[in-house]
């Protein structure tokens, strides 16, 4: 009976995360459309909201081509990478009270490990493409996500200190007086910069920079396939944006509404915010974005958790 | 859990020699990969879920990605993989062959000897390890950061030198990357200017 239960919750989970994450396609364009004074897709069903639809089947019946000259293995397993690391973080994430797959007492790091494999999609995309493109995409998606991975977990180990525990589940709980955000706001900044790194939204999305690389690391990806990075990008925001309702603004926790319902509510502010991010912030250059990662985002990090560690002692 | 152990340790195993015996970089390399990452499970069912986490997270996911890096740059092509197979000729195993005999019969001897303690009866956690790290291992932690710091002087020497060298040639781009300076744009403003 327990087997059938957790079944149950991974599959629930599943398909409540893989359809928030395909209504995003249509909550980022109308949202950008709103914030930029035009319209947005609204022709297909209410308020264009069968646009989902209509993208997912044109993705399906594109064809699927494998380029005689790349790498056909490393080619195929590229976009499953992306998608196979971004949902197996979502087993250790606590939704609600009891609405958890599974509370690992490293959870935290499980979700960093996860997103330092995810690099791993980019790369190999990029170069089992055999297009210069793709490889400079690659090659640019190594180093931004190698720095910004860095400082994204020492971000964190404020939180963790501050909770005593890796385990996701005992963290929402140690914030059950005050939020973690209030303490930790260098953290929640540096981490929020850092998440939106990681998943490659603009403007941060130089490794698939249009203007410059074609499409960067999938130029030559076509079809599902491409669906499958277009995809494990929402996947990925959705994540980012759980990940910081959890770890800095207490997860469930709020007064009167069910808690699932706070989660919610918390989760899609900061997936708003990560919308605005793209409608409002031109892309930096790619020596920019490294000297900002290298010589400002990781002293600041380090800075934060020597505070941190001092206080906590201090206290204790 | 004991199955699990055999299984993970098998995928190693295996993923290893494939690793050893592939003639393209890039593949051999996923195939280490995959042998960390069967590491990873062997310590996390003995009972070490931190050291499993720092497996994935410094092995897999960070030292690994600068070896793809370093091979994407060099984008090693047809000639190399000829180059390789004339390399991997049957007579170079046998060195290999007999130092991993020796380590087997100890192996060997090991297992066959008085049973060590059980699969997974002890759970080692984050704070324990760290205990230890700062307790008794510190000199090993102190070696560690000695040799970072090295590592990272000689690297800051080495990009520096770049610089200067193409300094001379085109000086605007340059002073844009040795400044690093992400406020200013380029080439669009004059020198001087804030």
């Amino acid at each position: 009976m327990e087997i059938v239960i957790h079944i149950v919750t991974v599959l629930v989970v599943l398909f409540v995360v893989l359809n928030i994450a395909a209504g995003l396609i249509w909550v980022e364009r109308r949202l950008l459309a709103l914030w930029q004074d035009r319209y947005g897709p609204n022709r297909v069903g209410p308020l264009g909201l069968m646009q989902v639809a209509a993208d997912t089947i044109k993705l399906f019946f594109k064809e699927d081509w494998v380029p005689p000259f790349a790498d056909k293995g490393v080619f195929i397993l590229a976009p499953a990478i992306v998608m196979l690391t971004v949902l197996m973080s979502f087993t250790v994430l606590p939704f609600a009270p009891g609405m958890q797959i599974t509370d690992l007492n490293i959870g935290l790091l499980f979700v960093l490990a996860m997103s330092s494999l995810g690099v791993y999609s980019v790369v190999l995309g990029g170069w089992s493409s055999d297009n210069k493109y793709s490889l400079l995409g690659g090659l640019r998606a190594a180093a931004q996500m190698l720095g910004y991975e860095v400082f994204m977990g020492l971000a964190l180990m404020g939180v963790v200190l501050m909770a005593g525990s890796f385990s996701l589940r005992a963290i929402v709980d140690a914030q059950s007086k005050m939020w973690f955000i209030v303490p930790q706001f260098v953290g929640f900044v540096l981490f929020l910069i850092a998440g939106a790194a990681e998943m490659r939204r603009l403007p941060f999305d130089i490794p698939e920079a249009e203007s410059e690389l074609v499409a960067g690391f999938h130029s030559e990806y076509s079809g599902m396939k491409f669906g499958m990075f277009f995809v494990g990008e929402y996947v990925g925001v959705v994540l980012i944006s759980a990940l910081i309702s959890i770890l800095f603004l207490g997860g469930w926790h709020g007064p009167l509404l069910p808690p699932i319902v706070w989660f919610l509510i918390k989760m899609f502010a900061f997936i708003a915010f990560f919308i605005l991010l793209r409608a409002g912030l031109p892309r930096p250059r790619f020596d920019q974005l490294m000297s900002w990662g290298w010589k400002i985002m990781l002293p600041l990090a380090l800075a934060n958790l020597l505070v941190t560690g001092a206080i906590v002692l201090a206290v204790k | 859990m004991a199955w699990l152990f055999y299984v993970a340790g098998a995928v190693a195993i295996i993923a290893t020699l494939m690793m050893l015996t592939r003639l393209n970089a890039v593949h051999a390399l996923l195939y280490l990969i995959v042998s960390l990452l069967a590491v990873a499970i062997v310590f996390f069912v003995i009972g070490a879920p931190f050291v499993a986490a720092l497996e994935v997270i410094i092995y897999a996911g960070a030292i690994m990605v600068l070896f793809i890096f370093v091979v994407m740059m060099l984008n090693l092509g047809r000639r190399a993989i000829q180059i390789e197979s004339a390399w991997l000729k049957p007579g170079m195993w046998v060195g290999p062959v007999i130092l991993a005999a020796i380590l087997i019969a100890e192996v060997a001897f090991l297992v066959a000897g008085p049973g060590g303690p059980k699969i997974g009866a002890e759970v080692v956690g984050p704070q324990e390890v760290g205990i230890q790290l700062f307790g008794p291992y510190l000199i090993g932690v102190e070696l560690a950061s000695f040799l970072l710091l090295g590592a990272l002087v000689g690297a800051y020497h080495v990009g520096v030198a770049k610089v200067k060298e193409e300094h001379g040639n085109h000086s605007d781009e340059s002073r844009a990357v040795a400044g690093g300076d992400f406020v200013r744009a380029g080439t669009d403003r004059p020198a001087g200017s804030p």
